[in-house]
């Protein structure tokens, strides 16, 4: 463009680029020295360490098994999503009466879509809060109902042996309508006439969406896996508001490990900066690995 | 005649036989309709039955809530939830949380308009770099940066303030931001812009009454999107706005009306508070269904 473009340049990009370097940026970089130093926060001294908190971490049983937590988490949340996001996906879109021409989803569709991706809109706090009384033990909604079966009321979340899987299945019910919405409109842009034709060839409903809507997805799914599994090693303000990683630590995760080890009692800022770090790097090698196994070759429609 | 009457009883036969195999194939189908269906209405009461529960609950009184879980209220009890918009000083938060958004949603839409629009339609040395520098900001969790972050707005004079908040929420939505309507500023055609240019128009003049009255589908779903995450924030607040809690905001009033729920036992207030917080964000989704649908969707395919 022609001249006197420079004034414009610079008053459109200098506050955003300054805002996001004060706030983003900076805050990142010093994250990287901080874990570095043996700094108890509010006071002004911090002496350089190098790697002591990182060997430290190594050691630390605690840290340890908000880790594991969070590995399981990682293997079971994406998966169970991605499934069952696959299959309500594919009954709304095309799960209406065979036979006829044409594929068609089920009878209210919409409405279905509608309720599935209500925990999207909500907040993960009221999520939590809302949860932790439907698993309450004594007036919640799930105990109530078994007890009117005549059924044993667990305690749920005060149980070692339940509270993480309890928290588990909250993060999934609260991703799934998510993921019916994203899966329904990749199906959407997969041409009518390919499952016209898979279905004269006679092919199952299970063949179809193994060989056919699974394959032409596989870029979908791939997003989904990362975002979910980005989800899954953070989970942090669930199991705060639910658990508070209880009872004895059965239901930590790392995220709460480093908000209690800073902002806990002990505030020791240097140690949570170095778990920040740890937990970066994880989620980096996590988003790789999901990329590098996940890859295919990109399916183009003509 | 013989021959003929065994060749028409096997071509009965046969077509019987087809017959039956239709039959059989349909009434699979049907069952396999009916088992799927089974699915949906599964997920979507599980959806939607704690949300239901939830309101319900937020008219009974605590006897009633303790007594029979699934019961329902036997009057419609409006004083749950003035006690809680008075004494749990929802409203309060519920204010706060919109002076809150409006400010930061402002920002972050100007800035975010701004910038993107710089990428989308100039040239200049260092476009990529500074373009890549803000759209990398999505890929890490805030969780990194929390503890820096902390300092960095309290050197700032900023910790506890609602200034700090509105500045840090618009930073941390800054990358999606951009990078969304980078994206739809470079589909919008280059003619109108070239035309308006030679009529004299300035660069300035041509932003703000040719592009972004353009850009308006694009500036919309994000500003929905970033309307949704901002009003849910809870970890920045958590860690930015300690202390002074008349200026908490709406998930902050949240928790603490769950701390003390759960010594008080005012299960009603709870409820009748996650109800008042839900409602407002359930009727917003309502109404924009789609686009929030396909606002949120779109931000993860691209």
């Amino acid at each position: 463009m022609r001249h006197g473009k420079y004034p414009l340049i610079i008053v459109f990009l200098v506050p955003p680029l300054l805002l996001y370097g004060v706030f983003v940026l900076s805050p990142y970089l010093q994250a990287f020295q901080i874990s570095t130093t043996n700094w108890l926060g509010y006071s002004a001294h911090a002496d350089s360490v190098g790697m002591a908190n990182f060997r430290t971490l190594l050691h630390d049983g605690q840290v340890w098994n908000a880790i594991k937590n969070n590995a399981i988490m990682l293997a079971v949340v994406p998966v169970l999503t991605i499934v069952l996001g696959l299959f309500f996906a594919t009954m709304l879109n095309m799960g209406g009466r065979k036979g006829r021409a044409g594929v068609t989803g089920v009878r209210g569709t919409s409405v279905y879509r509608m309720v599935y991706f209500f925990p999207q809109v909500l907040s993960v706090v009221i999520i939590a809060l809302l949860w932790k009384e439907v698993y309450h033990p004594n007036n919640g909604l799930l105990n109530g109902a078994l007890r009117a079966l005549g059924l044993p009321a667990p305690t749920w979340l005060g149980d070692p042996r339940t509270a993480f899987w309890c928290v588990l299945a909250v993060m999934v019910w609260s991703n799934v309508g998510f993921y019916v919405v994203l899966f329904g409109a990749a199906m959407s842009a997969v041409p009518r006439d390919i499952y016209e034709a898979v279905m004269l060839d006679g092919a199952s409903r299970w063949t179809t969406l193994r060989r056919i809507t699974v394959p032409l997805l596989w870029d979908t799914v791939q997003v989904a896996w990362i975002y979910l599994a980005i989800a899954a090693l953070d989970g942090f303000i669930l199991v705060q508001q639910m658990t508070n990683g209880g009872p004895n630590f059965s239901s930590d995760v790392i995220g709460l490990r480093m908000y209690e080890t800073a902002f806990g009692s002990e505030s020791k800022f240097g140690y949570a900066s170095a778990i920040g770090v740890v937990m970066l790097f994880l989620t980096l090698s996590v988003a790789v690995l999901a990329l590098r196994t996940a890859r295919r070759d990109r399916i183009e429609y003509s | 005649m013989t021959t003929l009457d065994r060749h028409t009883t096997a071509e009965a036969e046969k077509s019987g036989a087809a017959r039956g195999q239709d039959r059989r194939l349909r009434r699979e189908l049907g069952v396999a309709n009916l088992f799927s269906h089974g699915f949906l209405l599964l997920w979507a009461a599980l959806t939607a039955l704690p949300l239901l529960w939830m309101f319900l609950s937020s008219f009974k009184s605590d006897g009633e809530i303790l007594s029979d879980p699934w019961g329902l209220p036997g009057a419609l009890r409006f004083e749950n939830w003035s006690r809680a918009w008075t004494e749990a000083h929802i409203g309060r938060y519920f204010l706060n949380s919109g002076i809150v958004v409006a400010g930061s949603l402002t920002l972050t839409m100007l800035l975010g308009a701004t910038a993107a629009y710089v990428f989308a339609r100039y040239e200049f040395r260092g476009r990529q770099v500074a373009y890549y520098l803000f759209v990398g900001g999505m890929m890490f969790p805030v969780f990194l940066a929390l503890v820096p972050l902390f300092f960095v707005v309290r050197n700032a004079g900023l910790f506890g303030t609602w200034t700090g908040l509105i500045l840090v929420y618009a930073a941390y939505s800054l990358p999606f931001t951009v990078f969304f309507l980078t994206a739809f500023f470079r589909t919008l055609p280059t003619s109108i812009a070239e035309a308006a240019l030679i009529d004299g128009c300035g660069h300035f003049g041509l932003f703000f009454r040719v592009m972004l009255p353009m850009a308006r589908p694009g500036l919309i779903s994000v500003a929905i999107f970033n309307f949704l995450s901002h009003w849910n924030q809870f970890i920045l607040p958590q860690v930015l706005m300690q202390g002074d809690d008349s200026k908490w905001v709406l998930a902050q009033g949240l928790t603490a009306l769950a701390v003390s729920q759960g010594y008080q036992g005012d299960f009603s207030g709870l409820f009748a508070g996650l109800t008042i917080a839900t409602l407002p964000v359930l009727a917003v989704y309502v109404a924009f269904q789609r686009q929030i649908q396909t606002g949120l969707t779109a931000g993860q395919l691209k």
